[in-house]
């Protein structure tokens, strides 16, 4: 496997193809938990981790399970069969993380605690997962773009935490409060990851 | 509460765009012109209201601690249906909403009426429940979609609006924009619900 290859997937998506910024997914925990520096880091990493295991255990699914190419059922189509399958991994992903995460590290279960389930329903990890499908990306670089990919989630709420922190300050007209001027930073952060869009690294 | 006004609340008083706040991913990334948000929000429609109908109609028999993956399996399995009835009679549509059809499932909007409304009451309040939702997603997606697309492309369902001489605002119909329409669309509805609030 060309590393090159694998360095241009992994800045490609946490800068040039920001899952927050340029394709909208994750958009729902990018607004909910990015009030609170310290939450957002940690949800950031739980996302990373998911998405990683997400990506690999989705791509061997699909592979060895559903592709009529490479499956093991000797050329049944069962591709349809996609979005169901992805869907319980990722919630049967997530339960396991939580289980794991509450009998070894009780401090970090605590501090995650919450989020752990939302993740499920987090669109960055079945968009992932679905993207390296539709992208007929290998298994090495299905795993890099999974963990890419939240590495630039966890960019983009870090980022925005500390904005709101900031925010709780600031003199705001009251209808824009909250959620709406949130959305607006959101907009000028976008403009800002544009400048990327120029980047091309071969 | 009656029918009736189980299906108009879905419509403004509780949008689930404007006023829940839900499902947010779609509403941003398929509003670029009108007709994908119109699809997008009837396609959507369509599992929540099959979804909501089926959830009421088994909730006596799932048990309480696997209810949230049973609901994702069942919200699933309609999905995977609309994407093939997509695949098969609008490609078009298909192809420009891309993997925002398989993302239909974890639409918190669908998960979100099968916990707080569909496992709680019966088949026609669900049912009328999640066409009001629906219709109010849709409503909203083709609101955002029909700003977007008059000012980044300088058209409406495709056809032109403005004379030659109009420069389209490029921006909008790339990310800022959808994040600055929205953003301003939901401080618009807080501005007008204050006023609301001020008055009465």
């Amino acid at each position: 496997m060309d590393f090159g290859q694998l360095f241009v997937i992994i800045i490609g998506v946490i800068f040039v193809n920001n899952f927050v910024f340029s394709k909208f997914l994750g958009i729902c925990p990018y607004i909910g938990v990015s009030r609170k520096l310290d939450s957002a880091i940690g949800m950031g990493f739980a996302v990373t981790f998911v998405m990683s295991v997400a990506s690999v255990s989705t791509w061997l699914i699909y592979t060895f399970l559903l592709d009529p190419g490479t499956n093991v059922f000797g050329g049944i189509d069962l591709t349809y069969l996609r979005t169901i399958s992805f869907i319980i991994v990722i919630a049967a992903i997530v339960q396991f993380v939580e289980m794991v995460v509450q009998k070894t590290s009780p401090v970090l279960y605590n501090a995650l605690g919450i989020f752990l389930p939302l993740i499920t329903t987090n669109c960055a990890v079945l968009g992932v997962a679905v993207l390296n499908i539709d992208q007929k990306m290998g298994f090495l670089p299905s795993l890099v773009q999974g963990f890419g990919a939240g590495i630039g989630f966890t960019l983009a709420l870090v980022l925005m935490a500390g904005l709101r922190e900031k925010l709780e300050m600031a003199n705001i007209p009251k209808p824009l409060r909250g959620v709406p001027i949130a959305f607006i930073l959101a907009s000028l952060m976008a403009l800002g990851f544009m400048g990327f869009t120029g980047l091309t690294l071969n | 509460m009656s029918v009736i006004s189980e299906f108009t609340k879905g419509i403004y008083r509780e949008n689930p765009t404007l006023r829940l706040v839900l499902g947010l991913c779609p509403t941003l990334a398929v509003t670029t012109a009108v007709v994908n948000g119109l699809g997008m929000g009837l396609a959507t429609m369509l599992v929540l209201v099959s979804s909501n109908v089926i959830i009421s109609l088994v909730r006596k028999l799932i048990p309480a601690n696997i209810r949230i993956p049973v609901f994702i399996v069942i919200a699933a399995t309609f999905v995977s249906i609309v994407e093939m009835l997509m695949q098969a009679y609008a490609p078009a549509l298909h192809t420009a909403l891309g993997i925002f059809v398989p993302l239909i499932v974890v639409n918190c909007i669908i998960l979100g009426r099968a916990e707080a409304f569909a496992s709680r009451n019966g088949v026609i309040a669900a049912a009328a429940d999640g066409l009001g939702m629906g219709l109010g997603f849709t409503l909203s997606l083709t609101v955002i979609s029909a700003v977007r697309e008059v000012l980044g492309n300088g058209s409406i369902y495709g056809f032109p609006v403005f004379p030659d001489g109009f420069q389209p605002v490029l921006m909008m119909i790339l990310p800022p924009g959808a994040f600055l329409t929205l953003g301003l669309l939901l401080g618009l509805s807080n501005w007008s619900d204050m006023r609301k609030k001020g008055r009465g």
